[in-house]
């Protein structure tokens, strides 16, 4: 392996780590360097998170990827708050992973998942905009030749009151980067807070409104060749052969070329002038292909292994207390169920695409990406050329959703673009292409027990999780000897690892077992909007709801009284229950969900109508989130109520099922995603307690399936436990 | 080489009968704001306007289409983003990732067009876009909004 592939393949695993959605996001933090205040007059700018222009234009650089969770509207909230700047003057760019590398990632971490935007980064961009401050603030200063502690700033004006005298951001601005890097800085209580924490529009809607925005799949380069794709349908087969004289005569096609990668990829791809020309040609050229090992793998081998896994010794523990056996042994009642959620797609509007250009000593890539330095080391691995040689240009995501974390495309544009040096290429993939090569939600099962005593108090719960295993998948090194305590997202027992505390169970359950029979299926898995808390929170809430009803209790009364001893836990189910008509005798059906993690503490009270066909209409969800502090509230409001449309599209219609090893969803058609008519009213409550930074991006998914479960259940009194709802009767 | 209409202007365009108007769009005319989700017409991101009326571009072949059709993409919707949906859109800040909603103000804009008043059940049958990021609150109360602001434009230009 050369040096670059060396390097390559260090900050490959460095950016695999950091992608870890959640298990690897504390450690990566700690062990990364730390972003700094620091600036080098070298770069035209105040200092690496800050530059102003003459024009008092403020432009703060984003590490992280938007792709509509507003994370840099609210980076760019964060920076100007401490910066006190003029918000109607910012701007933002995105610093690029090659520059990042460059300054030994004074930007710090790129990667965007785990709904870790803002609660991963608000303390280092803070930082960087209050010193930012200091320098323009001692620039003017020595202008004055006065101290700098009596000169004050705000709406990026400077005043010294004593003389007068003013200046503003902009001309102080070129001066201010040779001014010496302050070595501590205060920042603002949030109570205080001026610009961040207030329900401030987005910065980047206009070009969204008029299709100016340019997405990667927009990218246009001169001379540009377009590409489409197709990969070998199974998961480990391989390209035989094709047979480019099909359609070497077709309009604008240059060639076909066969796509092998180290990502799994093998596959042959068609490049033309224009992709609707590369597509057509691919869809008439002759391939023969391998199906491999796998080829004959369908659904019903993925339920056998995953129902093996729910009676089986080999399981890892996530959360234990007391002993459930003698629990049960003792109980006046016992309650068992089995769930099961299947592979689901992550389907963002934007199909996966990537354009590069390669040359002996250089390669460009222009990608949507969630984990730019990833894509950076994928650049350099496939094109075989050092870190340094390698750039990657984010563009704006048209989704991610988890899936734009993989580099799988960058992998394939890179192959591509090797055999036309010095020719753009971008490849762009199908919908089809899409939707059979995901990184999929995994697909597990759960087999819920659970004990009463005479007074129908919970007094014991054993929750067995079957299935697979997404660190297996991606990244087998973040097992800690063998276990994937990310499987036990929202389940687990806190302080069990300290990642992990973020999502760990708020119900004291006297006797309690959670494991893990890890079943993996020959399925590539992947992080999806919410990871495992979507199923754990189905298994676990569902099944207390069942628990409540054999007992004869209430469900938000037996909840609360195993929630003592977490009072945000309890406050925010109250309040869902409460706004949502919970307990009112009007005759309407509602359910309830609570979860804990990405830092926030998350409920939803859902109320629905099942017509005597069976017929679902989803009236209505009030959703209370607390996640410590709120940095754009309106923003907040918009992720919560777009989280019940991910998540109940999920549990109404995804399901991405094999035969003969192909996914056999692969359009909207049959992968249907949810639409206006279908869209229950959602009302967010936030309700922030202050002390910490919790994610909002994907906590509320986690309640969105199981309220309405619930919710169904006591509108029908029938107990649906497999997803996804299509297909199924709810009526008996 | 066959001529287009496309947001006003006559267009020369050098593209088989075939091809979709999407891709002719995006890549012959360089007009990208109109998007490919999914190319069977099941997501709406390719909606464009036919003589005003909403259309999926990424199943409309070009042979289809006649010189004399008024082609409108969404950026021809309005010169400086001013349209009614669009000013509304801004309001409310409806976009999430952004990717579905020129098809999506495409779709809204072409039933005002020919209902001014479109209420929630027109909005339930008419808008049948795909947003993956679950923007439909918003769509549906920038509807109403947007009505308002076509309205006050109206009253005001009368």
């Amino acid at each position: 392996m050369s040096e670059s592939m060396n390097k390559a393949m260090t900050v490959s695993r460095r950016g695999f780590l950091v992608t870890t959605s959640t298990l690897g996001a504390g450690l990566a933090l700690g062990m990364t360097t730390r972003p700094t205040v620091a600036s080098a007059s070298a770069y035209d700018e105040v200092n690496a998170w800050v530059h102003i222009a003459s024009d008092e234009t403020v432009t703060i650089r984003i590490a992280r990827s938007e792709m509509g969770q507003g994370t840099l509207t609210g980076l760019a909230q964060l920076v100007a708050e401490e910066l006190d700047c003029d918000w109607n003057k910012v701007t933002y760019e995105f610093p690029t992973p090659g520059q990042n590398v460059a300054r030994e990632r004074v930007w710090g971490d790129f990667s965007t998942g785990g709904s870790r935007g803002l609660r991963g980064s608000h303390q280092y961009v803070r930082e960087g905009g209050a010193a930012a401050k200091l320098m323009l603030v001692q620039a003017a200063a020595d202008a004055w030749n006065v101290p700098a502690a009596e000169c004050t700033a705000a709406e990026s004006i400077i005043s010294h009151a004593s003389s007068g005298r003013t200046t503003t951001y902009g001309k102080v601005a070129e001066a201010a980067a040779s001014v010496p890097v302050p070595t501590q800085v205060t920042l603002r209580d949030p109570a205080d807070w001026r610009v961040a924490g207030k329900p401030l529009k987005r910065l980047d809607t206009a070009d969204k409104l008029t299709g100016k925005l340019i997405y990667g799949a927009d990218i246009s380069l001169p001379n540009m060749l377009c590409a489409s794709i197709m990969d070998c349908p199974v998961m480990g087969g391989k390209l035989v052969s094709f047979d480019e004289s099909a359609i070497r005569k077709m309009p604008g096609v240059k060639g076909a070329v066969a796509v092998v990668t180290s990502q799994g990829t093998n596959g042959v791809a068609v490049v033309a002038d224009t992709w609707w020309q590369a597509h057509s040609a691919l869809k008439q050229l002759p391939i023969e292909w391998d199906r491999g090992p796998n080829a004959n793998f369908d659904d019903a081998a993925v339920t056998a292994l995953l129902e093996d896994g729910l009676v089986a010794d080999d399981a890892y523990v996530g959360n234990w207390g007391g002993d459930v056996e003698a629990a049960f042994g003792a109980s006046a009642t016992q309650v068992e169920a089995t769930y099961k959620v299947p592979s689901q797609n992550h389907a963002p509007m934007e199909p996966m695409n990537a354009t590069a250009v390669f040359t002996k000593d250089r390669c460009e890539v222009w990608c949507p990406t969630q984990n730019g330095e990833a894509a950076l080391a994928a650049a350099s691995e496939a094109s075989g050329l050092p870190l340094t040689q390698c750039e990657v240009y984010k563009t704006i995501l048209g989704g991610g959703f988890g899936r734009r974390g993989a580099g799988d495309y960058v992998h394939q544009v890179v192959e591509i673009a090797k055999v036309f040096p010095g020719t753009p290429i971008k490849l762009q993939w199908s919908r089809e292409e899409d939707q059979k090569h995901g990184f999929f939600h995994p697909t597990t099962m759960a087999k819920m027990r659970g004990s009463l005593d005479a007074e129908g108090n919970l007094t014991g719960l054993h929750m067995r999780i079957s299935g697979q295993s997404i660190l297996a998948g991606l990244m087998p090194h973040a097992l800690v000897e063998g276990a994937d305590y990310l499987q036990f997202q929202g389940v687990i027992k806190e302080g069990l690892n300290p990642s992990m505390d973020d999502h760990s169970i708020c119900y004291d359950i006297p006797n309690v077992l959670v494991d893990h029979a890890m079943r993996n299926p020959p399925i590539r898995p992947g992080f999806w909007r919410g990871v495992n808390v979507n199923q754990n929170t189905i298994y676990l809430e569902c099944f207390l709801e069942e628990m409540a009803h054999a007992a004869g209790r209430d469900a938000l009364e037996f909840r609360l009284a195993l929630m003592k001893n977490h009072p945000k836990s309890a406050a925010v189910l109250k309040a869902a229950a409460e706004q949502g008509g919970w307990g009112s005798n009007d005759g309407k059906a509602r359910g309830l969900a609570f979860l804990h993690s990405f830092g926030s503490y998350v409920a939803a009270c859902a109320e629905v109508s099942v017509d005597d066909d069976g017929k679902l209409s989803m009236d209505r969800i009030v959703a209370a989130t607390d996640c410590g502090t709120a940095v754009n509230p309106q923003q907040i409001e918009a992720q919560v109520q777009g989280s019940f449309v991910y998540g109940l599209s999920g549990a109404l219609y995804s399901e991405s099922t094999l035969a003969n090893g192909e996914f056999q969803e692969d359009n909207f058609h049959t992968y249907p995603s949810m639409k206006i008519a279908a869209m229950p009213k959602v009302e967010v409550i936030i309700m922030p307690s202050g002390g910490f930074f919790g994610g909002v991006g994907e906590p509320t998914i986690g309640v969105a399936a199981p309220a309405v479960l619930n919710a169904i259940f006591a509108a029908t009194g029938k107990r649906i436990r497999q997803l996804p709802l299509k297909d199924q009767s709810l009526r008996a | 080489m066959k001529t287009l209409n496309v947001n006003g202007q006559p267009v020369k365009v050098d593209a088989q009968d075939s091809t979709p108007l999407l891709w002719v769009l995006r890549e012959h005319l360089g007009l990208t704001g109109t998007k490919y989700g999914c190319g069977i017409a099941q997501c709406g991101s390719c909606t464009v306007h036919l003589d005003g009326v909403a259309v999926r571009s990424c199943v409309m072949p070009l042979a289809a289409v006649s010189v004399t059709t008024k082609v409108t993409t969404i950026e021809g919707l309005s010169a400086d983003g001013s349209h009614p949906v669009q000013q509304a859109w801004a309001e409310l800040d409806v976009p999430q990732c952004g990717y579905c909603q020129p098809g999506m103000i495409m779709a809204v804009s072409g039933m005002l067009n020919a209902s001014p008043d479109a209420d929630d059940a027109q909005i339930d049958s008419q808008i049948t876009n795909i947003c993956r990021c679950g923007t439909f609150q918003r769509v549906r109360e920038g509807v109403h909004l947007a009505k308002e602001v076509a309205k006050k434009s109206k009253g005001e230009t009368a």
